[in-house]
């Protein structure tokens, strides 16, 4: 548990961070971003920040690696089939429950 | 545009926001007491964001520079679909509206906002917003309150959903686009590199994904630069494809 003021000042920050980035460029931009290189930047950044807190942390967030490690694996061959947003999810929740509980039994 | 076909638009939205938004309250439970956490989710209204900060918030040296940097990078992105939106909202959509629903630019509503035909009213845009606002708050609220009460088999299972999510917007995206393949595998190699690399590993959570992020991202806008019909009106093809998939 984290103390309540420093709790306020992260939401502060958070919270602040996040609404000015959205609110400034709506309110006075117009024009295109014209730099190909920073557009390009800006577009791959999504999937880089994803993937880095994606891995290897899911290997940590539950009871052993292995269970982190197996709903990584079918979360990706679930998405490679087509599975959407939602459908992903739910597969990487039943391996890992499937996996823990296997385990638990053991 | 009407309100209410706004409100209509965004259901789905709302209902995928519900799911996703529940991991994020049983992640947060852990660490908060459930007002806290849902505020958070009422304040913000971003998924990696918000994940993100909560791991600087568990982390017993993060700090608030390191809050701000954080946020600043992963949201970036807004500001890039703040732009794209601007170009296609109505005239009549003035300032003061713009930064009363500024909050609404997320990947999804961004998304079904730009792939309109017609100009975007501000009616139109607080009707979409409803929806994901209520589906987020709520299923953030119901997360941390069930993280409380269910036993760790089950909260642990339910906490990879956000995960699921993740990799759910990546891999189709790397399947579709080589580099953005190329540039998710650097990510990982140098986030794998700070978790087990002895030197680096004095490096907090925050930091080290803004680290892998920006070296990931801009060797890879070196190496493959984004083309042009593919960046259509300012915000990005590779952008609007992460929104189709369902990300706060």
């Amino acid at each position: 548990m984290i103390a309540t003021q420093d709790y306020c000042i992260f939401l502060l920050v958070m919270a602040g961070v996040t609404y000015l980035l959205r609110a400034v460029p709506f309110v006075l931009l117009k024009g295109k971003i014209k730099s190909r290189f920073w557009r390009s930047f800006l577009a791959y950044v999504p999937y880089t920040v994803l993937a880095a807190m994606t891995v290897p942390a899911i290997f940590f967030a539950t009871e052993n690696k292995l269970s982190g490690a197996c709903a990584l694996v079918t979360a990706v061959v679930a998405s490679l089939l087509g599975l959407g947003l939602v459908g992903v999810a739910v597969v990487a929740c039943l391996t890992v429950l499937g996996v823990d509980g296997i385990l638990l039994l053991l | 545009m009407k309100f209410f076909n706004g409100v209509r638009d965004g259901l789905p939205i709302g209902l995928g926001y519900f799911a996703v938004s529940f991991s994020f309250g049983i992640a947060g439970s852990k660490l908060l007491s459930w007002p806290l956490v849902t505020f958070i989710s009422m304040t913000n209204l971003t998924s990696a964001g918000q994940f993100a900060g909560l791991q600087i918030m568990a982390d017993a040296a993060g700090t608030f520079i390191e809050m701000a940097i954080a946020t600043f990078f992963i949201n970036l992105r807004y500001s890039l679909m703040a732009i794209s939106l601007s170009q296609k909202v109505a005239p009549s959509f003035g300032t003061f509206k713009r930064l009363l629903l500024a909050t609404g630019i997320t990947d999804e509503i961004y998304a079904l906002a730009v792939s309109r035909t017609e100009p975007v009213t501000a009616r139109y845009f607080a009707g979409l917003m409803v929806l994901p606002y209520i589906g987020w708050s709520s299923g953030t609220l119901c997360g941390a309150v069930c993280g409380e009460i269910l036993p760790p088999v089950v909260t642990n299972a339910l906490g990879v959903a956000l995960y699921g999510m993740f990799v759910a917007i990546v891999v189709p995206q790397m399947k579709a686009h080589r580099p953005t393949l190329i540039a998710v595998l650097i990510a990982i190699a140098c986030s794998f590199a700070f978790k087990y690399v002895p030197a680096l590993s004095g490096v907090t959570v925050g930091f080290a994904i803004i680290i892998c992020a920006l070296v990931a991202s801009l060797i890879a806008a070196a190496l493959f630069p984004v083309k042009d019909e593919e960046d259509g009106d300012g915000s990005g093809e590779v952008l609007r494809e992460s929104g189709k998939e369902g990300e706060a």
